[in-house]
């Protein structure tokens, strides 16, 4: 299935009319992966077809704030998930969301800041890109290591310069009813909105992604810019982000006014606190035969806890 | 349509080998390592999916002898129903050991705490008196009235089995509302012809035309006792 679905989006890469030649020069052919090295170097010699943008490297500087944990292998990470906005199981969205363009693509950083500012994708890909090896747990009992490319998000609050009223964060997705079927439906009340305390957004280990693996973030992964924080559920992590406000009031996140009693603003990872659906004493991690415990703020609690101090986040889930 | 025991039997044997397509894909799926990231959750879900298929065709069974007219079909109802509860059985024995290894902690606690859980298995344990009680021997002994009174708690299992799946999605219920009509078209047309008979009935349909012609002296019968 892996290869496959890579082979279309290779295909839908090299079809695509919408990107122009300019963007889609390779920043640098990825030749770690061994996988790649065959269909790339093909093109590359053939010199009629740019290297397709799966096959763009992106290589970020190793952190100390990665996990030392085995990564889960990129197929996974890559054919399973949740992109609501595209389908509904964990499947649908790998095919569907290659309908999505990724170039142009601007961020928007506004609200209460003093220097509201619009950053080109390429601008944020300039940023010192570092590699993030961090733990995700979905809300599903589901979890991955995925080694992350990209930068804190703090790195990118700092150049807008938000103003002493700035208490919450909001961002906001890519929702287009042309090329996604839930949004057409209204599953939802899109676009997808999360949001996080200011102080949660600052946090060193909470990044805006760009990249998966060394390479360009794929599209079924939230390209070309998603959050992640590592110590919430996934849902807090909004993919393919267009805006990024600061906001005085608490944001009510897609999730909050679509099933308010099952998901709440904060949405740290806790094992003590059970969603009506699904237990969260323990998950599975993909590629793993036997369930692990859950971790308090998914093993992240020596940095983050301390965030929570004197909070019932029995109450605030 | 009449059909012969020979053609029965055959009809029989085709139904028995189709319906274990859906469990052997699954086996052949798992063997070749095809069942995606999480194989788990994906047997856990193609056998909850296939116990729900086989109850609606359990329940399609006898609306659909009706319709045609072919009584023999309510002689496969039996093996689709006890289908049914096998593929129940496996759904129900994969969360208990794949999914959660024997912890029977944690499966008291999922039992009685998530809802969906809850309602999944109220449908298994009130399959297992009908599974039972399927053979003929079973029949003879409770006695053809109490027998179908028992398995009419097929109705109330189909619609907890649906509850169950509109329960367990995060947020698109399109596929459990399919069935959710699927299940209530099947006993709301039960309804509706039980209704009608009784009306019929009533309006006196199912009386003698006329009293029988009776030949002979009439004897009345008279008490010994007095
Ligand atoms: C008559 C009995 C039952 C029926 C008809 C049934 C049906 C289903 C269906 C249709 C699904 C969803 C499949 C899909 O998503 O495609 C499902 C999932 C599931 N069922 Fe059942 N089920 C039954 C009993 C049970 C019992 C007794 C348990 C456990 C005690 C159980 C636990 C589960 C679990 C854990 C899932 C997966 C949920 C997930 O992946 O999020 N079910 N079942």
């Amino acid at each position: 299935m892996g290869t496959k679905a890579r082979n279309a989006c290779l295909k839908f890469e090299m079809a695509d009319k919408r990107i122009p030649p300019s963007e889609i020069t390779p920043l640098q052919i990825y030749r770690e992966r061994r996988r790649f090295i065959g269909a790339a170097g093909a093109l590359a010699l053939s010199g009629l077809l740019p290297a397709a943008a799966s096959a763009q490297g992106l290589p970020g500087r190793k952190s100390a704030l990665s996990t030392l944990e085995p990564p889960t292998p990129r197929d996974d990470i890559v054919n399973y998930g949740n992109f609501l906005e595209f389908a509904s199981d964990k499947f649908g969205h790998v095919e569907r969301s290659q309908a999505m363009a990724v170039r142009p693509w601007t961020v928007t950083v506004d609200g209460l800041v003093a220097k509201p500012r619009r950053f080109a994708i390429e601008d944020l890909l300039r940023l010192p890109l570092e590699e993030r090896i961090y733990r995700h747990r979905c809300v599903e009992g589901w979890s991955m290591v995925v080694p992350w490319v990209g930068f804190p998000l703090a790195s990118l609050l700092k150049q807008v310069e938000p103003l002493g009223s700035a208490k919450y964060v909001e961002f906001v997705s890519h929702a287009d009813p042309a090329i996604m079927p839930n949004v057409r439906r209204q599953l939802l009340d899109w676009p997808y909105l999360e949001g996080l305390r200011l102080d949660e957004a600052l946090h060193p280990l909470t990044l805006l992604a760009v990249g998966l693996y060394g390479e360009v973030l794929p599209k079924s992964n939230g390209a070309p810019l998603r959050l992640v924080v590592p110590w919430k559920y996934g849902y807090k992590s909004a993919k393919s982000v267009v805006a990024i406000r600061l906001v005085e009031r608490e944001p009510r996140t897609i999730w909050m006014k679509g099933v308010p009693e099952e998901y709440g603003f904060y949405a740290n990872v806790n094992p003590a606190v059970d969603h009506p659906r699904w237990s969260q004493k323990r998950e599975r991690r993909i590629g793993e035969f036997f369930k692990r415990d859950t971790l308090p703020f998914n093993g992240y609690a020596d940095q983050v806890a301390q965030l929570y101090a004197g909070m019932d986040l029995r109450k605030s889930f | 349509m009449p059909i012969s025991d020979r053609q029965l039997a055959a009809v029989k044997a085709a139904l028995f080998l189709l319906c274990l397509v859906p469990l052997a894909r699954l086996g052949w799926d798992a063997w070749r390592n095809a069942l995606g990231p999480n194989p788990i959750e994906a047997i856990q879900r193609g056998l909850g999916l296939w116990t729900l298929n086989l109850l609606v065709i359990t329940l399609c069974v006898t609306p659909l002898r009706r319709l045609s007219g072919w009584a023999w079909l309510v002689r496969l109802r039996r093996m689709l129903g006890l289908y049914a509860f096998f593929y129940a059985a496996l759904h129900f024995a994969n969360y208990l050991w794949l999914d959660q290894f024997f912890d029977w902690n944690e499966i008291g606690r999922d039992i009685l705490k998530r809802p969906f859980i809850t309602v999944g298995f109220a449908a298994f344990v009130l399959l297992l008196p009908l599974a039972a009680t399927s053979n003929r021997h079973a029949l003879r002994r409770l006695g053809g009235r109490r027998w179908q009174a028992l398995h009419r708690s097929i109705y109330p299992i189909a619609i907890l089995a649906v509850i169950h799946y509109w329960w367990l999605v995060k947020r698109d219920v399109a596929t459990p509302a399919l069935y959710a009509i699927a299940v209530l078209a099947l006993l709301g047309l039960r309804a509706l012809w039980r209704d009608r008979e009784r009306r019929e009935q009533l309006a006196g349909k199912y009386a003698p035309q006329q009293p029988p012609r009776v030949r002979g002296r009439i004897i009345p019968i008279v008490s010994q006792r007095k």
